[in-house]
């Protein structure tokens, strides 16, 4: 356990160095607008964008699946309720019903697929982008792609992205992770201080978030209502970058970076649900899926096999 | 930690607590503490002409951290830290059990309604996040019925008392919040939008049993 943070470390600088391309200029704050036809330099500042006020959904009938979309988006629990198996929301991790710069906007997704990913291999359309975060963020199940459930959060998508460059990175797309790296290593015990001062007063001292009327206000940051292991959040590079552009609520961007990769390692190294692509035993999906320092899944911290106690 | 505070005050004896806090509640506690019932209701529903918030059904360890704030002086108000400060830490800690465990009076629950202001509306449901502000139900969940013992609720409170503290806490005389958080709220809004919303959560009516799990 003592030696992996700096087993991270070394690899971190690696991973970075494999991807040189730095797309994302300040951690918190998006680039200043940039023109489109300016002459290529070596890292030109990605173009800025801001999507439609809600009030400009159009009316008639992909209005009503624009707003549908809308719905799914910030109510998915109640909206589609049979492929979701915890009481997140899309908007919870894409704030502002997905419209916020370094919160992974749809305006910042939209035009970049389809898309090679790494984790499954292939080419994925951005309906099965959506499908994975079913899966894995919602610890539920891929709802098909021709479902209305795809289609409408597809529209919202598409109406929220109407006039931004298509298949190019803009400013405030993702989560700021680039050039995001600890001073010093993530260190568990720091970041269970953090999380004690910065967080337990809404996500609960034990994780699980505050409910009304058994709705989340609060969302469940580990155990079993929370995202799984398959899921990005749980690698600290995704966490951290998220906390420090939008976690506390309302106080993005001030956090140190040390408290950020502390507190998302303090979070990261909790129990969730199983990664639904379980390959029979923990050392074994870690081999397959997890093998990156960023992931702390089949990984010992504070005693405790992660991965071991994963619920289903 | 607030939590704590709240169970501990669960475990005072019924009896005693009890009676003392209904007491100082109507005639007051003779030492300067004013009956407060006389500002707050007899129902401890408070007062929408004069702006004198509810405390019935109230968070208990909320209502506790709030008068220990105005003995403190971490919450400043003219009227309050007096009688605040004339209370021993039994009383107080006994009268916020005692006005948490009151019933949620009747006349709140179905409020004049309030002339329809889509800003009001805009603010508390979705927010602005171009200026970093979160929608209010997000922390005051949805109606602003309130959460737990950090989240107090809004509705039920008269729209004058949710507009004086918004004032209160852009002006630095209420400074008691954690992480600084309804400072940072209420510096982003324009006079306009602290009358537009308060009125809208003044409106909204009060389910029995809003506040808590
Ligand atoms: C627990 C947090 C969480 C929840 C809940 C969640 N996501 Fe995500 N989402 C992420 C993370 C982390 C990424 C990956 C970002 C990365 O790899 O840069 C992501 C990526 C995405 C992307 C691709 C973004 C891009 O720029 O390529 C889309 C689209 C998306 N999510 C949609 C959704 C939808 C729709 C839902 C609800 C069904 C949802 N997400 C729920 C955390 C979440
Ligand atoms: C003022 C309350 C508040 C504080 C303090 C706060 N959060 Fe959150 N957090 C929220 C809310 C509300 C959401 C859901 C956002 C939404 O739906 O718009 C959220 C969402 C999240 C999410 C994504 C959803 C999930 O369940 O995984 C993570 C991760 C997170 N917070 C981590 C943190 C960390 C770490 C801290 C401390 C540094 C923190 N938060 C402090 C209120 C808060
Ligand atoms: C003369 C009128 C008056 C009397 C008597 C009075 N109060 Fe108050 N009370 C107020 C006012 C006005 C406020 C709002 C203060 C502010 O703006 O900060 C208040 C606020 C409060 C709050 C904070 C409520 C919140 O939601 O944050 C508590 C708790 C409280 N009073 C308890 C009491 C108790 C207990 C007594 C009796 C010992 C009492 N008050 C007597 C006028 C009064
Ligand atoms: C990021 C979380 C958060 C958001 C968003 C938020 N609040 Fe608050 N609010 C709080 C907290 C925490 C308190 C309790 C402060 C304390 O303990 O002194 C509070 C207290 C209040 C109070 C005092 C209630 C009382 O009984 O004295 C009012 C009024 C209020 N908020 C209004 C609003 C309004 C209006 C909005 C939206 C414009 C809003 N809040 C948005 C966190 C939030």
């Amino acid at each position: 356990m003592k030696r992996l943070p700096v087993a991270l470390l070394a690899t971190l600088t690696l991973a970075a160095c494999s991807h040189p391309a730095a797309e994302t200029p300040g951690a918190t704050k998006p680039a200043p607008a940039a023109s489109v036809a300016s002459a290529p330099v070596k890292h030109p500042a990605a173009p800025a964008f801001a999507p439609p006020a809600d009030s400009d959904i159009p009316a008639g009938p992909l209005g009503d699946e624009i707003r549908l979309g809308r719905a799914i988006f910030t109510d998915t629990p109640a909206q589609a309720h049979d492929y979701v198996g915890n009481g997140l929301s899309c908007s919870n991790c894409h704030l502002d019903a997905g419209r916020l710069a370094n919160s992974a906007p749809l305006w910042g997704a939209w035009g970049m697929y389809p898309q090679y990913r790494k984790k499954n291999g292939h080419v994925n359309s951005f309906g099965e982008r959506l499908q994975g975060c079913f899966r894995y963020s919602m610890n539920g199940k891929a709802p098909p792609l021709d479902s209305d459930i795809i289609v409408a959060l597809e529209s919202y998508a598409w109406w929220m992205s109407k006039g931004a460059p298509n298949g190019v990175k803009l400013a405030g797309a993702g989560y700021p992770k680039q050039d995001f790296k600890p001073p010093q290593p993530p260190d568990y015990a720091r970041g269970a201080v953090v999380y004690a001062k910065d967080c337990a007063l809404c996500h609960g001292a034990d994780g699980q978030g505050q409910q009304v009327n058994d709705r989340n206000v609060f969302p469940p940051l580990w155990g079993p209502q929370s995202f799984n292991w398959g899921a990005g959040m749980h690698e600290l590079d995704n966490a951290a970058a998220f906390i420090k552009a939008n976690m506390p609520l309302s106080r993005g961007g001030t956090l140190s970076d040390q408290d950020a990769w502390d507190v998302a390692m303090y979070m990261d190294a909790h129990e969730r649900p199983q990664d639904p692509r379980y390959a029979g035993d923990v050392a074994a999906t870690r081999a397959k899926y997890h093998d990156t320092p960023m992931s702390l899944y089949g990984t010992t911290v504070n005693g405790h096999l992660l991965g071991s106690e994963a619920s289903k | 930690m607030l939590r704590t505070l709240g169970l501990l005050a669960l475990l005072i004896p019924l009896g005693a607590g009890a009676t003392d806090a209904a007491s100082i509640a109507q005639q007051g506690n003779g030492k300067g503490a004013a009956p407060c019932m006389a500002c707050h209701g007899p129902d401890g529903g408070g007062n929408s002409a004069t702006g004198f918030p509810r405390l019935a059904g109230l968070d208990a360890a909320y209502l506790k951290q709030q008068l220990d704030d105005f003995a403190s002086g971490a919450r400043a108000n003219p009227v309050m830290q007096p009688n605040a400060s004339a209370l021993s830490e039994d009383e107080r800690a006994a009268l916020a059990k005692y006005y948490s465990a009151l019933p949620l009076p009747a006349r709140l629950a179905t409020p004049p309604a309030a002339k329809p202001d889509a800003d009001g509306e805009r603010l508390a449901a979705r927010g602005d996040w171009s200026r970093d502000l979160p929608a209010c139900v997000q922390c005051h969940a949805p109606g602003g019925v309130g959460v737990g013992a950090n989240f107090p609720p809004l509705a039920g409170q008269p729209a004058a008392y949710i507009a004086s503290q918004l004032r209160a806490w852009q002006q630095g005389t209420r400074h008691n919040d954690p992480l600084q958080l309804m400072q940072h709220v209420a510096k982003q809004l324009t006079p306009q939008e602290i009358d537009a919303v308060a009125g809208w959560f003044a409106a909204q009516p009060l389910p029995a049993r809003g506040n808590g799990p």
